[in-house]
């Protein structure tokens, strides 16, 4: 299938912590940071009346904002961050292509566009319409980024889909500024979206989405193993009798659920997908079935540490998120391409 | 047996061309005289061709609107899309060559997500500033693209493939920027630099011709003139040197003419996509892979393609007015998934 | 005749010194032969010989100036270099490729003159391509496609030539094509250096065969001279016999092996 395949299956020998000490470290700082998150605002709130909001809400201004603004969106950020970056683990593992990415691959700027032009044809539309829309604006971009690929020289290389990916991209970015152009309501509903953000993101939207994403979460974790397989090369986990069609099928399902779900809720949010995963790896051997939830506590860390940065920064001006995860991510793709890819 | 071609000689100088380069090139003239007529007599104010004619030649019509609308409002935009059909044409055919690679493009590469940023930030940032600045902002932003492209990925004489996949990241940091910038900017401008950034010639003027002008006096001929180098170049590196070419200094050039071309022409019309792609491509189609005839012929094909494609903007939604970039993109991706189909037949073989 | 030759020659890649001090004689008007075990710097050094690769240290001689100062121009009138399998542009045509060798004698105002045309010819009429001349490569055989490259080194119209591995990739038969021609390019007079993977076929179509080992000459003169067991064992690691060609009689190596050592040893007993 793919010839230009990069990262090599690594040894164990990186393996200091056990595996599950790890994970239980990597929750430890996503909590620590969560709860900054959650402190972090115009309004100062100590960190006594934070927790007093769980136990005992008693419906108080700063209370109100915990629980209706703040925690809405740091759990929006660590529910996007994962399925990112478990949905870049799953495509880097199947398609055995360091660069994939939904970003990357247009997945996101297909679900972008579907969005886009369900607010302009139905006019404000419910988020689960939305949610949908994003969805199937996913798995279309996916399968055509996917096929587009695979009929370039040589298959689905990491060269031939990143370059079908960018011209998709690039055609269906011209869409989406077609539609914003012809309606400048849709433009002033949408450009925050677009660009990525986790602002004003309350529990509905959160819990919209969720099923989605679940669903997804559970199938990529379920799928670890045949993973790991898959990415020794399709023609090695057939001869090790695995049903490749259906791995496959399944894995592209969990990516879009994953992918799409989080474009609906957050915008197109780039490189978490393409980060994380590589990063995990560098602690952890080709494992899935330890790559992916690591994945999904590092991404969540990840954004969120985004999300805190893009507010932080420019205070009390608010960057999109997602700008944050491009000018971090862009730099360590420029890295990958240069050091994984063979020539 | 002939070697089949055109050949000019005289005392000190001799000269070589395939045959089918200059009918295809009156041809392609031909097209394109027809389709400025056309496009200049559309509109909501329709002007027959006869008369689009005369007033071009400065005669006169009966009708003092004539030149008016002629002069002032239509034809300007219409040259605007000619030129810049050129610029692209010629960069994407110039890329191609040097990245023997068929699916390269300025748009794809990163350069024009580099003229793009620099000029939405002048746009933004400084929305008074005089238009003829934006052609030297935009192509002071691909400049700066394309040297830290040259250095992450040429540096030592490194593969194509590494030369997109860099472009892709790059685009990436560019677009992030841009779009930074659309996020804050006042609405009026970000609607403008949205016009903009799509690809259009919508309400351009003589201002703008002028100020692209002098980009294509300078860098069409440099382009014609090294049209032999970029052959040897497209051979490879190493077959390039061992031709006795100086690679680098060579490259240089080429990077340089592709660069400035695709900037002035980002910051004259925005970025109308795949006519660097396209327009090469067709052009090896007719006149074959020698890029002393390939670039002229890119460059007149470009001009066409854009010209074309502000026409069909114009009348397709009448008197809703798609930019010429959408039409471009529309045409380009099926044309990008042909060309990706063919590639595989041939490695097939 | 131009004589090629290297003194002190060091390459390296980014850091890794490939090369070491190498001195070599090109011996000019024969078929000298580059042999040696994969990464030992065979392919390296035909690249600094053509000076595809700068020097670390030591230089490249044409006669008796170096290289480097020659213009690059100059070097391609007189050496000509064709790299282990070079991939031509979609939809180039043989006529074409073969055009571009006439590149260093070609300038802005002089850019097809008679001499070029006819150059052109010769090169296509030797490798026996003119019917094909108006085929793209990418629909020739790898045989062909293979004759079209060395046409285009021919149309350069060099006395050295240089080849790195020009029968990778292809079939037997095929790779024989292309060694005849070679043999009868330099029955021309050309000299002709070339990397040589197979070292039976080295020997047949060598004149002069330099083994290189860990970026040093090891054995250099007539294939009698280098090819015997005691120099492939130190060259390759590999124990073999050398027995003659039944054609030509010139030395062939024939691999011991795990087998061979078994059958050999059952047989003593």
């Amino acid at each position: 299938m793919t010839k230009a395949i990069a990262s090599p299956p690594r040894g164990s020998n990186q393996l200091q912590l056990s595996p599950s000490l790890g994970l239980i470290v990597g929750v430890v700082i996503l909590l620590i940071c969560l709860v900054y998150s959650v402190s972090l605002g115009a309004a100062e709130i100590p960190l006594p009346q934070i927790l007093t909001s769980f136990t005992a809400f008693d419906g108080s201004y700063n209370h109100l904002i915990v629980q209706t603004v703040r925690l809405p969106r740091s759990l929006m950020a660590i529910l996007v961050g994962s399925s990112l970056a478990m949905s870049g683990a799953l495509m880097q593992g199947l398609t055995r292509n360091p660069l994939a990415d939904p970003g990357i691959l247009g997945i996101e700027s297909g679900a972008a566009l579907a969005v886009v032009a369900t607010i302009f044809l139905f006019g404000s539309s419910s988020l689960s319409v939305l949610t949908v829309a994003a969805l199937l604006g996913a798995a279309g971009t996916a399968i055509l980024v996917y096929f587009l690929g695979s009929l370039g020289r040589g298959g689905a290389t990491p060269l031939n889909l990143t370059v079908a990916g960018a011209a998709l991209t690039a055609l269906i970015s011209s869409f989406t500024t077609a539609i914003l152009l012809v309606s400048q309501q849709t433009l002033e509903e949408i450009r925050f979206w677009l660009a990525g953000s986790l602002a004003g993101r309350d529990t509905d939207i959160l819990l919209q989405v969720l099923p989605f994403i679940g669903v997804g979460a559970i199938a990529a974790l379920a799928l670890g193993k045949q993973i790991t397989t898959m990415s020794l090369g399709e023609d090695v986990a057939k001869g090790l009798g695995q049903q490749t069609a259906w791995v496959k099928i399944i894995t592209a399902i969990a990516v879009v659920l994953l992918a799409g779900g989080s474009v609906a809720v957050a915008g197109p949010i780039g490189f978490i997908g393409l980060v994380v995963p590589h990063m995990v790896r560098f602690y952890l051997p080709t494992d899935y079935r330890w790559i992916l939830p690591y994945c999904a506590v590092g991404g969540a860390i990840l954004l969120l540490v985004a999300d805190i940065a893009a507010r932080v920064l420019l205070k009390p001006q608010e960057l999109p998120v997602g700008i944050m995860t491009a000018l971090v991510g862009a730099p360590f793709f420029v890295y990958l391409a240069k050091s994984k890819v063979k020539k | 047996m002939k070697l089949d071609g055109l050949v000019v000689r005289s005392q000190s100088i001799s000269f070589q061309i395939d045959r089918r380069v200059p009918p295809v090139l009156l041809g392609l003239g031909a097209v394109i005289l027809v389709a400025i007529v056309l496009n200049v007599g559309r509109g909501e104010y329709p002007i027959a061709p006869f008369d689009i004619v005369k007033t071009l030649l400065n005669l006169d019509t009966g009708n003092p609107d004539h030149a008016f609308v002629i002069n002032t409002l239509r034809l300007p935009r219409t040259i605007v899309a000619f030129m810049v059909g050129i610029a692209f044409g010629i960069s994407g055919g110039i890329f191609q060559g040097l990245t023997s690679n068929p699916l390269a493009d300025p748009g794809i590469i990163g350069i024009n997500e580099g003229a793009s940023l620099a000029a939405v930030a002048v746009i933004v940032l400084f929305p008074s500033v005089p238009i003829y600045i934006l052609p030297l902002s935009a192509f002071v932003g691909a400049f700066l693209m394309a040297v830290l492209i040259y250095s992450l990925a040429w540096n030592k004489g490194s593969s194509p493939i590494l030369l997109i996949l860099i472009g892709v990241g790059l685009s990436a940091i560019a677009g992030a920027f841009t779009s930074f910038l659309l996020t804050f900017g006042q609405i009026e401008d970000v609607s403008n630099a949205l016009v903009w950034l799509a690809g259009s010639v919508y309400g351009r003027t003589w201002e703008q011709v002028f100020s692209f002008l002098p980009w294509l006096i300078i860098f069409v001929p440099l382009a014609l003139t090294n049209s032999r180098h970029l052959n040897a170049l497209n051979l490879g590196d190493d077959i390039a040197r061992g031709l006795g070419s100086r690679v680098e200094w060579q490259r240089g050039l080429q990077v340089l003419v592709g660069v400035a071309l695709a900037g002035a022409a980002v910051a004259t019309a925005g970025t109308i996509g795949f006519v660097g792609l396209i327009a090469p491509h067709l052009g090896r189609q007719l006149v074959g892979t020698n890029h002393q005839g390939l670039i002229p012929t890119a460059a007149l094909l470009g001009g066409g393609i854009v010209v074309l494609a502000d026409l069909l903007g114009r009348t397709l939604f009448a008197p809703i007015e798609l930019p010429c970039g959408v039409v471009t993109a529309a045409v380009g991706a099926p044309y990008f998934l042909y060309l990706l189909i063919r590639n595989r037949q041939k490695s097939s073989l | 005749m131009k004589e090629l030759s290297a003194r002190n020659l060091s390459l390296a890649y980014d850091n890794t010194t490939i090369i070491r001090e190498l001195s070599l004689e090109i011996p000019s008007g024969q078929i000298t032969a580059l042999v040696g075990a994969n990464g030992c710097g065979k392919s390296t050094l035909l690249r600094g010989l053509a000076r595809l690769l700068k020097p670390r240290g030591g230089a490249v001689y044409l006669n008796s100036s170096s290289i480097l100062q020659m213009s690059t121009k100059e070097v391609a009138r007189q050496l000509g270099i064709l790299p282990q399998a070079p991939v031509a542009p979609e939809g180039l045509t043989v006529k074409d490729l073969v055009a571009q060798g006439r590149y260093p004698y070609q300038n802005w105002l002089q850019q097809w003159s008679p001499r070029d045309e006819k150059i052109v010819q010769q090169a296509l009429s030797i490798t026996h391509l003119q019917e094909m001349s108006e085929r793209s490569l990418d629909t020739l055989s790898g045989g062909q496609r293979q004759r079209a490259w060395i046409a285009m080194a021919l149309a350069q119209d060099t006395e050295i030539l240089l080849l790195d591995e020009p029968t990778t990739f292809l079939d037997l038969a095929h790779q024989v094509e292309v060694l005849d021609l070679l043999y009868e390019l330099n029955d021309r007079g050309r000299t002709i250096v070339m990397v040589l993977h197979d070292l039976n076929q080295a020997c047949r179509y060598a004149d002069y065969l330099v083994a290189v080992k860990d970026g040093r000459i090891f054995a250099a003169g007539t294939p009698d001279a280098v090819m015997t067991e005691e120099t492939i064992q130190a060259v390759f690691d590999l124990e073999c016999r050398v027995v003659r060609d039944p054609v030509l009689g010139t030395p062939m190596c024939v691999p011991i092996g795990r087998k061979g050592e078994n059958k050999s040893f059952s047989r003593s007993v």
